[in-house]
């Protein structure tokens, strides 16, 4: 079978960044943390091969250890939308009528605030912290998830087994867990690795607002907005972090896509 | 249970299975189905009998409490005393696969094609024996080994695309004997498959009715199935059952110009009699809501007179106003 070539390039380029999070777990050139006031603002050298930021801390260390931090916040937000979207698009499709109404305009109220605003709102009401930035998000990604189930999940009630199912006992949830979901499942994955893509890109939002990953753990979205200050002595502080997450954001992008081609193919 | 034992006296038949009162089912505001009473026996197999859009199906489905959206049934349908119209979802999903199950026409569709074979003839025992893992896979392979699947451990691995239509009815009738009901609704059970593969389906359902001693309703449009499976017979049409009786005496001996209609449309198969053309009944069956009012097959038969104006109440046989000698 031949692999679209999206899902190669996508998976090359998501690898890459899970392979560097993993590494940088055990091992960065320098403790991404240390401060070495002497070598504030040094361009690429032996030592520093990406130079080092305004209070001297090596570069290449901190882009490390942000892509854990990036996986961190992907895997829990995708989590949190998954965990509340596919039960509650779930409960639409399988009891229908007024709960489905009630989910579906629930889904709709939260489709209508962006991911940033719901974060500002979570950052002023709690602490402005890397859980009430993925909490924010996480939410803001609801509704993705419970709309995908509650159309698949519709498709799959009309079906002749579920009727089936029901002849021989079958409960709701018995119709969801066992038959429902299996039968979603591949829309699932590929919408979780989409969700994945704007949960990083949300997030370098909100850490570059100030509203995420608070110092100093390594954030990409909190480097790229301190860059800007030094913008001209040390341009380069902002390609890498801006490289970073586009790659990142592309790589998550082009996997869904390339899943979507296999898992579903259309001609 | 008064009304179960009082119909077994009257009938001097085994005990009531299933009691169907006064069934009737509405499809918004028409009533597809009117006031359907009968009792299937323990150990009975009956017929029921009808062309399409007669209510079999939706029959059957009442029983079940499966109908779908905007459908209603009103009336009473007993076993073992309890009414299944008025019990909760929950009860009736206890009941459903354990003590009543059903089979439908489609093999095609009827299997989720994601899941093996084996994983789904275990749902039903997963489901009412609380069996898992090996000892439900067993189970399983003993339901696919009652069914004569033929090679029942390898296909239990199987999907459905992979088993041919009556692989696929076996596996549906696995499915729906797992639990060994006492009542079994079989809807056309053998309609889309082939002539020599529906013999064998039928031999299959009538063994495991009869081992279990369980109460079989055959729905079906197939007289001689119905000839040669059945003990009783039920003829539906228009939603009313128009005769009713042992297979022999209904059969060989019909009372509602409907039914004889019925048998004269059967082909002769026999060599010695003289072919001949082959009689219709005039007209077609009406669409739902647009049978006349009063007997609903006065429009097509050839006795009507103004009295079928009304419905003719079911005696012990059959409900028309001028019956066959």
């Amino acid at each position: 079978m031949k692999l679209p070539p999206t899902l190669l390039v996508g998976g090359l380029l998501v690898g890459l960044v899970v392979l560097t999070a993993l590494v940088s777990v055990v091992w960065t050139p320098v403790d991404p943390t240390h401060v070495e006031v002497g070598d504030r603002l040094k361009g690429p050298m032996p030592g520093y091969l990406l130079g080092t930021d305004q209070v001297g801390r090596d570069e290449l260390s901190r882009l490390m250890a942000g892509a854990t931090n990036t996986l961190i916040i992907g895997i829990v937000t995708v989590v949190i939308a998954l965990g509340i979207g596919v039960p509650l698009g779930g409960v639409a499709a399988l009891y229908r009528g007024r709960l489905e109404d009630a989910t579906m305009r629930l889904s709709d109220v939260l489709l209508a605030f962006p991911a940033i605003l719901l974060a500002i709102l979570f950052a002023a009401v709690f602490q402005p912290s890397r859980l009430t930035a993925m909490a924010a998000i996480g939410i803001a990604l609801v509704p993705v998830f419970a709309r995908v189930v509650r159309g698949a999940g519709l498709q799959v009630m009309q079906q002749d087994y579920v009727t089936i199912v029901r002849t021989y006992g079958g409960t709701r949830v018995w119709i969801f867990v066992r038959h429902l979901l299996p039968n979603v499942s591949s829309v699932l994955i590929v919408q979780a690795t989409v969700a994945f893509a704007v949960a990083i890109l949300a997030e370098a939002a909100l850490s570059y607002l100030g509203l995420g990953t608070p110092p100093p753990t390594p954030s990409w979205g909190r480097m790229l907005s301190e860059s800007q200050t030094f913008l001209n002595q040390a341009p380069l502080l902002a390609v890498w972090p801006g490289v970073a997450i586009a790659l990142a954001v592309l790589g998550f992008n082009l996997l869904g896509d390339g899943l979507r081609d296999l898992l579903d193919p259309k001609p | 249970m008064r009304d179960s034992n009082s119909d077994a006296e009257r009938r001097g038949g085994g005990p009531a299975a299933l009691v169907v009162e006064k069934l009737s089912v509405r499809v918004g505001p028409i009533e597809a189905v009117h006031d359907l009473s009968f009792v299937l026996e323990a150990g009975q197999r009956t017929g029921l009998i009808g062309e399409s859009g007669s209510g079999k199906t939706l029959t059957a489905l009442a029983i079940m409490g499966l109908l779908p959206d905007g459908l209603s049934a009103t009336g009473r349908v007993l076993y073992k005393g309890r009414d299944l119209l008025a019990m909760s979802e929950r009860d009736l999903c206890a009941i459903r696969g354990d003590r009543l199950a059903m089979i439908f026409q489609e093999p095609m569709t009827a299997l989720n094609p994601v899941m093996q074979i084996g994983a789904q003839v275990a749902e039903p025992l997963r489901l009412h024996r609380q069996l898992r893992g090996s000892a439900a896979r067993s189970a399983a392979l003993q339901a696919l080994e009652r069914v004569k699947l033929p090679d029942p451990a390898a296909q239990m691995h199987a999907y459905p695309h992979q088993l041919s239509g009556g692989q696929r009815q076996r596996a549906m009738i696995a499915m729906a004997t797992a639990c060994s009901p006492a009542v079994l609704l079989a809807d056309e059970p053998t309609t889309a498959l082939d002539v020599t593969v529906q013999a064998q389906i039928l031999d299959l359902l009538v063994g495991l009715v009869e081992e279990r001693g369980s109460s079989l309703l055959l729905i079906t449009h197939d007289l001689p199935v119905v000839a040669n499976v059945c003990q009783r017979v039920l003829v539906l049409y228009g939603g009313h059952i128009v005769e009713t009786g042992s297979v022999d005496e209904v059969f060989s001996d019909p009372r509602h110009p409907y039914t004889r209609a019925l048998l004269d449309a059967i082909p002769p198969l026999d060599d010695n009699e003289p072919s001949r053309k082959l009689p219709a009944i005039p007209g077609t069956v009406p669409g739902l809501g647009e049978f006349p009012p009063g007997c609903p097959f006065r429009n097509r038969c050839p006795r009507a007179d103004a009295a079928c104006m009304a419905m003719p109440p079911l005696d012990e046989r059959v409900a028309c106003w001028h019956p066959l000698a």
